[in-house]
């Protein structure tokens, strides 16, 4: 068991940076973090297909490169879910300046108070 | 075989948004305008793409020529049709009404055909990938759009859509990760294949499923994963409140269809008895929560988006019974609520300034015509025939039975039950009511004649069910 997880680290890693990024995004109330949680999340999503594309002895996919090939598609795909990842976080940073400046606070539960009243 | 009209129904409402940005820019009001053109253009695409489906079966399109296991595919088939026509009418209707009430502006404008070329793009991919690139793109329009009023409670309610859609997403992103670590195609019709191959009990299979069917039911916000729901709906302006509840989680359920049949196919709901099963009670505790919470409220759009909880689930647990007859009640409900709810919300702008149930008491005298389109529209949720509410539920009890899935039958009774408790009281106050303030005067005829079309829409289509039962021939899309 020890020597499984030990063999595949980089899925563990994936795991524990799941649960860390669901840990930030739940647990802190300045919204900025849980904004700083769901990118770590995302993350470790591009480091599972990362991961699973790795060959034993492989170098890049380049013509004139020996065999074998790290498989090139899923780093396609992490590009594409880097760039959706970075629009979301600044659209998601937009929209805090915006509750700053309308409530004067970042804070979640002061944020409740706040919104109570409206 | 490549259909053109595939990639330029993706393409036409993706480049009206980039001229719609710098034509507002250059002269005012123009990006109404390229809004109208291009959402025009996008219905005469959805027309051509019927007519070719109606000819000639299922269409496709290799994206740049590259062959499906290694590139983007984009198929129409029997499944993806309705939904398709939905997204094109709703579209172009919508943007009518927000000449007259909703915001306007170039980035609106923009962020709004951007919508829609998301949604279209849902619609149309084949390629497990590309349905996760066009759901961020959609909610990241649908963020923009939540949060266009301006005032801090509507950025607060659309960073909360914001963040739970993410996460949604991302768990969707997860799944396709493990389908293709154990297929090595993200292709749907080679990655249903191969996945027959590698056996339907795997673990990596099985935990691809649940991590899919979590992801897309955030996005379709089936209970409890729906809490961004009601605060965005409620918080958006009124025709944004009508666009997204009429399409986003519409297309998101679509999608939770089109990965169940195609990639994961009937087969593999027999072959794991737990995951079918599962799914069922999930979407049926979603039906009665949606209902039970939508009777307390009193604010008619937060009933409204719980509504939609309600009704998402029934239609999640009709596409998990998986035969054609379900499939297609299923569907054809998906496609009926879209119409009502987004008529529903629409109608309520009009009527009532701050979305309080009292604030329609005794509108049934003040204001006739909206009133009766709006009662047309709570009489489809209900499920009244000859409306379109009662086919897809009519439909869905059948082949709940046929399928063996009694429970479904039932809830699909018990959410008729629930529904009318409180689209009942709505009626009531509007038509039993005394008027609580003068009539607003001015009744924007235009706006009025877009919630009329949706209640002829739904009553349409209730009669003309059996003719698009024989077109949609879902057999050979559940194969």
């Amino acid at each position: 068991m020890i020597e499984l997880l030990l063999a595949r680290y980089y899925y563990v890693a994936f795991a524990l940076l799941v649960s860390i990024g669901v840990y930030v995004l739940v647990d802190s109330r300045n919204l900025v973090k849980k904004v700083i949680g769901v990118n770590v999340f995302q993350v470790s999503v591009f480091l599972l297909l990362v991961a699973a594309a790795y060959r034993d002895g492989g170098g890049p996919a380049i013509h004139g490169e020996p065999e074998p090939y790290v498989n090139p598609l899923p780093h396609v795909l992490i590009l594409t879910a880097i760039v959706v990842g970075v629009s979301l976080t600044a659209l998601a940073l937009a929209l805090a300046v915006r509750v700053y400046d309308e409530y004067g606070t970042l804070d979640e539960d002061r944020l409740s108070e706040v919104r109570s009243d409206d | 075989m490549t259909d053109v009209v595939l990639p330029l129904l993706v393409a036409c409402p993706l480049v009206g948004a980039a001229i719609a940005l710098v034509a507002g820019r250059l002269y005012r009001g123009l990006d109404w305008y390229v809004g109208f053109v291009a959402l025009a253009v996008e219905a005469g695409l959805v027309v051509g793409a019927t007519r070719s489906y109606l000819a000639s079966g299922r269409l496709s399109h290799e994206v740049g020529g590259v062959p499906p296991a290694y590139g983007i595919e984009l198929a129409f088939d029997g499944l993806s049709l309705p939904v398709a026509a939905l997204v094109s009418g709703v579209a172009l209707s919508v943007l009518v009404y927000t000449r007259y009430s909703g915001p306007r502006g170039p980035a609106f404008h923009s962020a709004y055909l951007l919508l829609a070329g998301g949604l279209m793009g849902v619609t149309v991919t084949a390629d497990a990938f590309n349905l996760y690139v066009f759901i961020e793109i959609t909610g990241l329009a649908a963020y923009a759009l939540v949060a266009s009023r301006g005032d801090g409670a509507s950025a607060y309610a659309a960073l909360k859509y914001l963040v739970v859609g993410t996460v949604g997403a991302s768990l969707y992103l997860v799944g396709v990760a493990y389908v293709f670590v154990a297929t090595g195609t993200l292709n749907m019709a080679w990655a249903s294949e191969r996945l027959s191959e590698v056996g339907y009990t795997d673990p990596v299979v099985v935990a691809s499923f649940c991590f899919v069917v979590v992801g897309l039911a955030v996005k379709t916000a089936l209970y409890p994963l729906h809490s961004w729901q009601p605060d965005a709906y409620s918080a958006a302006p009124v025709a944004v409140a009508g666009y997204v509840a009429a399409l986003v989680s519409t297309v998101a359920a679509y999608a939770l269809a089109r990965v169940l049949f195609t990639v994961y196919t009937p087969e593999f709901l027999s072959a794991v008895p737990l995951a079918s099963t599962a799914v069922v009670y999930l979407a049926c505790v979603s039906v009665v929560a949606g209902a039970t919470l939508a009777v307390v409220q009193t604010d008619v759009r937060r009933m409204l988006a719980y509504s939609s909880v309600s009704q998402f689930g029934m239609v999640i647990a009709g596409f998990a019974v998986a035969n054609p007859t379900a499939a297609f009640g299923a569907l054809i409900h998906l496609v009926g609520h879209g119409v009502a709810k987004g008529g529903a919300f629409l109608g309520v702008g009009l009527m009532s300034s701050d979305g309080d149930v009292d604030g329609l008491s005794g509108l049934g005298r003040t204001s006739p015509g909206s009133s009766a389109a709006f009662t047309v529209l709570l009489l489809t949720l209900i499920g009244v025939p000859p409306t379109v509410g009662f086919v897809g539920k009519w439909y869905m009890a059948v082949g709940a039975f046929q399928g063996d899935r009694p429970v479904v039958a039932v809830v699909v009774v018990v959410s008729t039950l629930l529904t009318l408790a409180y689209a009942a009281r709505l009626i009531d106050r509007m038509y039993y009511g005394s008027p609580a303030t003068a009539a607003d005067g001015g009744r924007r005829s235009p706006a009025v004649a877009v919630v009329a079309l949706a209640a002829a829409v739904a009553v349409a289509l209730g009669l003309l069910a059996g003719e698009m039962e024989a077109a949609l021939a879902l057999e050979e899309v559940l194969g």
